[in-house]
């Protein structure tokens, strides 16, 4: 039986030592304050020590620094840890694609290019297959009960509702849909039920739910009320307390097939 | 001579194959070059992408006819991963119809899981069933889970060919062997110590 899957987001940005600049993980709130926390392909091996199901790399300020320093990650990851790997953030073009999956990416997450060239969707997933081809939709509440995509990181509105984008990224060859609650980033307080199952029964890809987690109930929710194929988690996961193993066996005695790795 | 070699067609992943031998002490080379391999005890066909491309590079670059001569005639062991066990059918249905390498008598169809609650692609930590002989699969607990990302599969036409299957909806085949030719549907360079144990069964593997 397939397994739900449980994945840690890491989200990276530059930060600047002396005169070069290098990744470090940082959790974030609502996309907009930021904490640095460590060393993202240490932490990746912390995470793939506790069986997670897969890693996604998040660049939060891609566009601001060059692009290299982000593939020396994703090189360094592949090199050591031996699950899949999802990068994403400031991905531009099929150029973008085929270098991270060279540096050993084995998906690629994109999000506002997919909302200003939805094209480049479609040919991604004819050349590398939809598989590797992630979209990622950030969405927030509107004052008017809807929800509204956004791109660039929660500042660039757009003028698309979640369920109609989430079925025009499936019909152009998306292979997965990274969902995340902006509003609800970082804040502990639960995902987004009520939209994830709205996305996950509109469409026939895999879905994966995000922004909220802060207790393992929280996953419980998203697997069995949200019906969702995968979690994905920052902020949880980088508090130390929250070990993914303990989090992995409440989960699976509520009655969610997950794998637990003995 | 060397140990063993990954066949550099153009077609995705290779670095993780590579990482995945290096951590188990193997020292894979990657061919580049059809005669390339010539020189490797073993050969691993790895593959993410379009069958169409897939078969097409394959030809482009000269690697059908020495793979066909290297495995069918000489016997080196090969192992096939994800697109690299598709392209061993017969033919494949994805995106049209594409003859293969034919070296299993099988089909490659897109997946239609019975359940609906089920999704294409096929993304995910799956336990597979294994022959209990299968020398690939030695050392792993029964029914481990393995990582898989595809949306077509192998159908065989002669079931003695099949040591391992999953149920995605109904019995998905995942592992094929035929002699020296082995393949999975699954990855092994991203199932963590699983994956790692059946690349080691692999090299250990002797006709």
């Amino acid at each position: 039986m397939l397994k739900r899957r449980l994945i840690p987001k890491l989200q990276m940005k530059s930060s600047q030592f002396g005169s070069s600049s290098k990744m470090v993980l940082v959790t974030t709130r609502e996309y907009q304050k930021t904490i640095e926390i460590g060393n993202p392909v240490s932490q990746a091996k912390i995470y793939e020590a506790q069986a997670a199901d897969e890693l996604i790399f998040l660049d939060i300020d891609a566009p601001a620094h060059q692009r290299n320093i982000t593939l020396d990650v994703i090189k360094r990851a592949a090199e050591e840890i031996f699950m899949p790997i999802t990068i994403g953030g400031g991905i531009r073009s099929i150029e973008d694609f085929r270098l991270l999956l060279s540096h050993g990416a084995d998906k690629v997450s994109i999000n506002t290019i997919a909302i200003e060239n939805p094209d480049l969707i479609g040919q991604a997933s004819s050349i590398f297959g939809a598989q590797c081809v992630v979209v990622s939709i950030d969405y927030k509440k509107e004052s008017d009960g809807t929800y509204r995509v956004w791109g660039q990181s929660g500042k660039l509105y757009s003028n698309w509702d979640v369920i109609s984008w989430a079925i025009e990224v499936e019909r152009r060859g998306a292979g997965e849909i990274l969902l995340t609650s902006i509003d609800r980033d970082g804040m502990r307080q639960g995902l987004d039920i009520n939209i994830t199952k709205q996305v996950v029964q509109s469409v026939s890809i895999p879905v994966i739910t995000s922004g909220g987690c802060g207790l393992a109930a929280h996953f419980v929710e998203g697997f069995i009320d949200g019906q969702a194929s995968a979690v994905a988690a920052g902020t949880y996961f980088s508090f130390k307390d929250e070990n993914i193993m303990q989090t992995r066996a409440q989960i699976k005695n509520a009655g969610v097939p997950i794998r637990i790795h003995t | 001579m060397f140990e063993i070699g990954i066949v550099d067609y153009g077609m995705g992943n290779l670095r993780s194959v590579y990482s995945a031998l290096e951590a188990i002490g193997a020292t894979p080379v990657i061919c580049q070059e059809a005669q390339d391999l010539s020189q490797v005890d073993k050969i691993i066909l790895p593959g993410v992408g379009a069958i169409g491309d897939c078969i097409h590079n394959l030809k482009n670059r000269g690697f059908v006819e020495v793979l066909n001569h290297q495995v069918l005639e000489k016997g080196k062991p090969i192992l096939g991963i994800c697109l690299g066990m598709q392209v061993m059918a017969k033919c494949s249905y994805e995106g049209g119809h594409y003859e293969c390498l034919d070296w299993f008598n099988a089909e490659v169809v897109r997946l239609e899981p019975s359940d609906l609650n089920l999704r294409v692609p096929h993304v995910g930590w799956n336990n597979i069933n294994y022959s209990s002989g299968s020398i690939l699969f030695a050392n792993l607990p029964a029914s481990p889970d393995v990582y898989f990302v595809h949306s077509y599969h192998m159908q065989c036409s002669d079931s003695q060919d099949e040591i391992a299957n999953c149920e995605y909806g109904g019995n998905v085949t995942v592992a094929v062997q035929k002699r020296n030719i082995m393949a999975v549907q699954f990855h092994p360079e991203k199932s963590q110590d699983y994956g790692l144990t059946i690349l080691e069964n692999f090299l250990r593997w002797q006709s």
